[in-house]
């Protein structure tokens, strides 16, 4: 009820921020975007069996729906000045307890309404596509219901005005990416896949708390305007702590080193659920956090440093696993590892690369999605192949798909004018400029930036060329026929088309709209600075790179055979096709130590705990069938005890007198 | 004859009795020891109210005597009731208590 009421109050302090100036009422309707997923997904999983014949098509509305409301808030947002256009709207208290009073609220600004157009918009589609790719799914109700309930996670995990509310999001993301990953959890290996991404996202979830548990001592509140009021005043210790812990929040849900290792067996779960898990919520929230701490991170240099580190690590790492995946699924989840790598390392450079972060964020949206349904739209041509090896010519057969792919083909390597290049390119010379006046950084971050840039041409052109271009090397059905690999049906190539325009158009569209201004309310301002190289320079080699990696890729994938069965290949060959050993490491590491240390609590807890109880009641009855026996039933035996008793007790007391 | 002997006496008859109880079977030798244990007790009463030219230790072994007759009667009955069930008159037949 209280709820209720403040909804319909102005609800805005404006002496906490001074962004913000006027309440404007139709923020409120930003409740909506999460609500309608949420409900969707109640109605869908209540109703059970009897929602199956049109559930789908619910889920498809809610989405959508949603969408809508993000477009009108868009609006809403554009119509003010930008001073304006950070609004936060107020749900009445949430937890009060004490000291610890939280107010639920909601915050619509730049930064929010990006991700809720990106994730609405490349949810809808996805969701659409579902309906075709799912169609012979006996569960597709029960699949959109989880669909509805991530998207509804992922809009209140950007939408939330405070840590405590993010966190209620991110929580609910691990829970519909666990559902999700496992949704054929009939099949051991994936119900495994399943957990060990849940898992993962703990140990990052782990980080968030401790983060949000020194926020409250130090700030003594969590919501954004306290913690941004509150950061001037506390110790550079802290809030290196605070960004450290934050940012293993980040590397648990961005799938970033060392937590890295659930993103490849996600791919477990269907197709479209691994494009909305890669493209649109899930892997992009660890960047959204460290962004909306960008306020913690600038005041703890170290932190930010160590963030760049591990997007820089991730960068490659994610590149080198990507060039030795035969899977198709799986290279293209090595991808996303290294593209959010850039994300990373774009968000670890400070103000001068959040802006490129996002705005890299959306466009690798729209390329990744794209290609993820078009990896898809192959294995539903293919009798769900998935090994590359088992491709190849099929450009020729699946017109629409091999068009589409090329389009985020094109974007992720960062050819001109396709989307990526837009993004990761302003990314590379980000990473060039010295930060701090310290050169060698510059010099670091962007030659891994370049390099990655390269390796990731190789790997994603490998992929294309392996796919589409080449010999066929198909191999037999499940059930032993002919592979007749055929384009998808509307619903599904439909959606395909819609993010390869995108692919191919965001990043001019939103560059020369000024995205970067749109975003600077949110994500503050950045002085100009030079790259230590000259701009047009970095450029050239970039795409030199990139060009290098396409040939390289052309010659030994396109023109020449590629071996049915893979080549023994180099020591590097094989250590990227097991993740660079990360799975022995953390089976080495934390797994195996793990489970010795169950056990031997396990066998402790019998032993000691168990055995100290069942010890004393053995005793008893031990002792029992020992006073027992005395109790044999024969008068004479009782009465011998007792004169022998009763002797006793007279020497005793004779004894004690003297 | 000092209050030696008569002590003496009376031990070597407590011991009998107990003896008695203790080593015989049949209940109603068992009953005869426990009688010979209460009157060894009543000639130590009588001895010491002799002694101290106190009459009271003589009434006690009259109440005594009264006691024991009374338990004779009842713990007679019992033996003739359990002889009549089991055809047995032993104490160690009679342990059915034990289980």
């Amino acid at each position: 009820m209280h709820t209720l009421i403040s909804l319909t109050a102005p609800a805005l302090a404006p002496t906490v921020t001074p962004v913000m100036t006027t309440a404007w009422d139709g923020a409120q309707a930003a409740l909506w975007l999460v609500a309608l997923p949420l409900l969707s997904a109640a109605v869908l999983l209540l109703l059970g069996r009897r929602a199956d014949r049109w559930g789908h098509w619910l889920g498809v509305l809610a989405s959508a729906g949603a969408f809508v409301v993000g477009l009108v808030l868009l609006i809403g947002l554009l119509g003010r000045p930008a001073a304006e256009r950070v609004q936060d709207v107020d749900l009445g208290t949430w937890l009060d307890a004490g000291a610890l009073s939280i107010d639920a609220g909601l915050r619509v600004d730049p930064l929010s309404l990006t991700f809720v157009l990106l994730v609405t918009f490349v949810g809808t589609l996805i969701h659409v596509y579902s309906v075709a790719y799912m169609e012979h799914d006996a569960a597709r109700r029960r699949f959109f219901a989880y669909l509805n309930l991530f998207v509804a996670a992922m809009l209140l995990l950007v939408l939330a005005d405070s840590y405590v509310l993010l966190f209620v999001g991110w929580e609910g993301v691990g829970l519909a990416s666990y559902l999700l990953i496992g949704f054929w959890n009939h099949h051991t290996p994936y119900a495994v896949a399943a957990k060990k991404a849940f898992v993962a996202n703990r140990i990052g979830d782990v980080g968030l708390l401790v983060a949000m548990g020194l926020m409250f001592a130090t700030f003594g509140n969590l919501d954004f305007a306290s913690v941004d009021a509150g950061v001037a005043g506390a110790s550079e210790g802290t809030l290196t702590a605070i960004g450290l812990a934050l940012l293993l929040a980040a590397c648990g849900k961005s799938a970033q080193f060392p937590l890295q290792s659930w993103l490849g067996d996600a791919m477990a779960g269907p197709t479209p659920v691994s494009a909305l898990i890669h493209a649109a919520t899930m892997v992009t929230a660890g960047v959204y956090l460290i962004i909306r701490s960008g306020v913690i991170f600038a005041a703890a240099p170290t932190a930010q440093l160590v963030v760049a580190i591990v997007g820089a690590i991730t960068l490659l790492f994610g590149a080198i696993v990507g060039c030795a995946k035969d899977d198709i699924k799986k290279a293209l989840a090595a991808s996303t590892m290294s593209q959010i790598g850039y994300m990373v390392l774009a968000a670890g450079l400070g103000p001068i690369g959040y802006a490129f972060a996002i705005f890299h964020l959306v466009t690798h949206g729209f390329f990744k999605a794209g290609m993820f349904l078009g990896a898809g739209s192959v294995m539903h041509g293919m009798d769900d192949q998935v090994d590359m090896r088992r491709f190849g010519g099929l450009g020729r057969y699946m017109k629409i798909t091999y068009f589409t792919f090329m389009a985020g083909w094109l974007a992720i390597l960062g050819i001109p004018p396709f989307a990526g290049f837009f993004s990761k390119d302003k990314i590379i010379e980000a990473a060039f400029v010295p930060v701090d006046g310290q050169p060698w950084r510059a010099w670091v971050f962007g030659a891994v930036a370049l390099v990655g840039a390269g390796v990731t041409a190789f790997y994603m052109s490998r992929l294309f060329f392996m796919t589409f271009e080449g010999q066929k090397r198909w191999s037999r059905t499940r059930d032993g026929g002919e592979q007749h690999p055929h384009e998808s049906p509307a619903l599904m190539t439909w959606p395909m088309i819609v993010l390869a325009v995108g692919s191919v158009g965001l990043g001019w569209v939103l560059s020369s709209v000024g995205f970067v201004e749109w975003l600077e309310p949110s994500v503050g301002h950045a002085e100009h600075a030079d790259p230590v190289l000259a701009v047009p320079l970095i450029i050239g080699l970039t795409l030199l790179a990139v060009g290098l990696g396409l040939v390289l890729a052309w010659r030994r994938y396109a023109v020449s055979t590629v071996p049915v069965t893979p080549p023994v290949g180099t020591v590097l060959t094989r250590a990227a096709r097991v993740d660079l050993y990360q799975d022995a490491v953390n089976d080495a590491l934390l797994v195996e130590p793990g489970q010795y240390l169950t056990r031997s609590l396990v066998y402790g807890d019998k032993a000691v705990v168990d055995g100290a109880v069942t010890g004393l009641g053995r005793t008893t009855v031990g002792l029992g069938d020992l006073v027992r026996r005395v109790q044999n039933g024969y008068a004479r035996s009782y009465a011998a005890v007792m004169v022998v008793g009763v002797v006793v007790l007279a020497f005793v007391v004779l004894a004690a007198r003297g | 004859m000092s209050l030696t002997h008569y002590l003496v006496l009376a031990a070597i008859l407590f011991a009998i009795g107990a003896t008695t109880v203790l080593l015989r079977r049949n209940a109603i030798i068992v009953f005869m020891g426990v009688e010979l244990m209460l009157n060894s007790t009543n000639l130590l009463l009588v001895t010491f109210s002799r002694m101290h030219g106190n009459l009271s230790g003589q009434v006690l072994a009259f109440f005594v005597m009264v006691v024991a007759a009374a338990e004779v009667v009842v713990g007679l009955a019992i033996i003739v009731t359990i002889f009549r069930t089991r055809r047995s008159a032993s104490v160690d037949d009679v342990n059915l208590l034990k289980s």
